[in-house]
């Protein structure tokens, strides 16, 4: 793995060849006052794939996924999203970039002046979509996270794993390109924990939108992998037994660099020590 | 040390310049937020104008409560309305509506901003399409601008109020007397410096309240550090800008 980047191109290929990833990082390194947070990273998000990234607290997950949304600048390396080099956008033409994807915060990042309504109407109500257009798409978005009761409360009569529910909603009801979810599961209990990955997952078997999902959970990714969605019975449902979701795959961080970019099968015969050690 | 604080001195002023420069031009181009820029100047005005019209008339009583010796010195007690009028137009009623609008305003901004900095719900209005610094920084530098501007008024107001209170009550001067004299010594010069000075203060507190808070880091810590830090600034800023158009305006209007 580690010799993997010196192999790897100075940029992101021009998305002319093929069919483009919808993510690109190459070479990427960042840092802020100290040494660098993430250095040398290179990986792909493929169409319809979901990645989900494992690591340590503090490593950079979250800032990876700012990068890929432009919300950071690498200090040096080459970031492509659905086809637009980000590192060499102005701050103004990477708003309607970003509008094409959603992202989930780690403690949801709802607006707490906003109802809930309005907050999952954001974006359609900057977009100027009329009213009676915009409840009905709201409570089809709540009735996808199973909240629709929530309708007129304010994030501040929700519970955790609730708030994070509204901000999926939020984040999926423009049919994004791309759904980046940071930690969805963090500090929720075991039961919430669940109904959030089977939320990820309906929206994966349903959708099929790309997407990056952090976690420090292996239960969580696990469950990712031999699961699938079935929306004849409307929740999710074991794969047969030895079957894993082929386009579910991991990257693992570890002390800024990329140690682990691979199916589940490979992360479970790794001979990477360090990889191990996180499994364990 | 000081190469390091120098350093990062400059650094701050550079970013503070960009940053300040976007959201102005923010102005130029659609979309502008009108609903959100009178929300704000509703908060500002209608939040601060009892404090400010309080404040006015309690500074016009005192001017004109302290200026009687001293004007009896010169044998001048007649131009009490004068004392009063031009004090209060071109130096107390802006600054100290400045002042107390940055101790009110410039704080919630930095606090306000700096929550959401610190919950991370500015990257996730980014992350929406949303340009925070045209939806949360130019609608609140639009809209006090605009009302300070028309709470310095309040405040000259009610000082020239409180100032003719007490030389009525206590000094025994006409209240017709007062109030022409006041407004005769005003000229124009006056007047645009009693308005062009709240137009700038108010640039500075709501430029740097909202400053302070973007760069927020560090949970609710750092929000109360940047709140305390935007509050100080400004106040400090407001003052130095106040020498320099005084400064400027001598030198146009001798
Ligand atoms: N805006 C920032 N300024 C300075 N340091 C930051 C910033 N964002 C993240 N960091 C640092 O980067 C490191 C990785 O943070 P983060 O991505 O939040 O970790 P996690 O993997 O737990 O999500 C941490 O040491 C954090 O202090
Ligand atoms: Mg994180």
């Amino acid at each position: 793995m580690s010799d993997a980047s010196f192999l790897s191109p100075a940029r992101c290929p021009e998305p002319s060849d093929g069919t483009p990833p919808v993510v690109c990082f190459s070479n990427v390194y960042i840092s802020f006052l100290g040494p660098a947070v993430l250095a040398d990273l290179s990986f792909t998000v493929a169409p319809q794939e979901t990645r989900i990234l494992l690591g340590p607290a503090g490593v950079g997950k979250s800032v990876l996924l700012k990068l890929a949304m432009g919300l950071l600048r690498p200090s040096h390396g080459s970031i492509r999203l659905l086809g637009n080099e980000v590192t060499a956008m102005t701050e103004e033409e990477l708003f309607p970039l970003r509008a094409r994807t959603g992202m989930v915060f780690q403690e949801s990042a709802l607006f707490d002046s906003l109802s809930v309504r309005d907050n999952v109407a954001y974006q359609l109500i900057q977009a100027r979509v009329p009213d009676e257009e915009i409840d009905q798409r709201v409570r089809e978005a709540l009735r996808f996270v199973e909240l629709e009761r929530t309708f007129d409360m304010f994030p501040g009569d929700l519970s955790g794993g609730m708030k994070r529910r509204v901000a999926i909603a939020r984040a999926l009801i423009r049919q994004p390109e791309l759904i980046l979810y940071d930690s969805p599961t963090g500090g929720l209990d075991p039961v919430t924990s669940t109904t959030i990955i089977e939320l990820v997952m309906k929206q994966r078997d349903v959708y099929r939108t790309p997407s990056i999902m952090v976690t420090h959970r292996v239960q969580d990714a696990f469950m990712l992998c031999t699961h699938r969605f079935d929306t004849g019975v409307g929740h999710m449902v074991p794969l047969p037994k030895g079957e894993t979701d082929p386009n579910t795959t991991f990257l693992m961080l570890d002390q800024g660099r990329m140690i682990f970019d691979g199916s589940l099968h490979e992360l479970l015969h790794t001979e990477d020590p360090f990889v191990r050690e996180f499994l364990e | 040390m000081i190469e390091s604080t120098l350093k990062s001195v400059v650094w701050s002023v550079q970013e503070y310049t960009i940053y300040t420069w976007r959201a102005v031009l923010c102005l130029f181009s659609p979309p502008v937020y009108w609903t959100d820029t009178l929300v704000q100047a509703d908060t500002i005005g209608a939040g601060s104008a009892l404090i400010v019209a309080l404040t006015g008339f309690f500074l016009g009583a005192v001017l004109a409560l302290e200026s009687d010796s001293l004007l009896a010195g010169f044998g001048a007690t007649g131009y009490m309305g004068r004392f009063v009028g031009m004090t209060l137009l071109i130096e107390l009623g802006p600054v100290l509506t400045g002042i107390i609008v940055a101790g009110r305003n410039a704080s919630t901004m930095a606090s306000e901003l700096g929550s959401m900095v610190v919950t991370e719900q500015v990257d996730a209005m980014s992350s929406l399409g949303v340009d925070p610094v045209r939806k949360l920084v130019t609608p609140r530098l639009v809209a006090t601008m605009v009302t300070l501007p028309l709470l310095t008024l309040v405040a000259d107001a009610f000082g020239l109020v409180g100032g003719g209170w007490i030389s009525i009550v206590r000094l025994n001067i006409p209240w017709h007397k007062y109030l022409t004299d006041a407004y005769a010594t005003a000229g124009w010069p006056d007047v645009i410096e009693g308005l062009i000075k709240p137009v700038v203060f108010a640039f500075i507190l709501a430029s740097d309240g909202c400053f302070y808070g973007m760069r927020t880091t560090g949970g609710a810590e750092g929000v109360s550090r940047s709140t305390i830090q935007a509050v100080v600034t400004s106040s400090v800023l407001i003052l130095f800008a106040d020498f320099l158009i005084s400064r400027i305006m001598i030198q146009l209007f001798p």
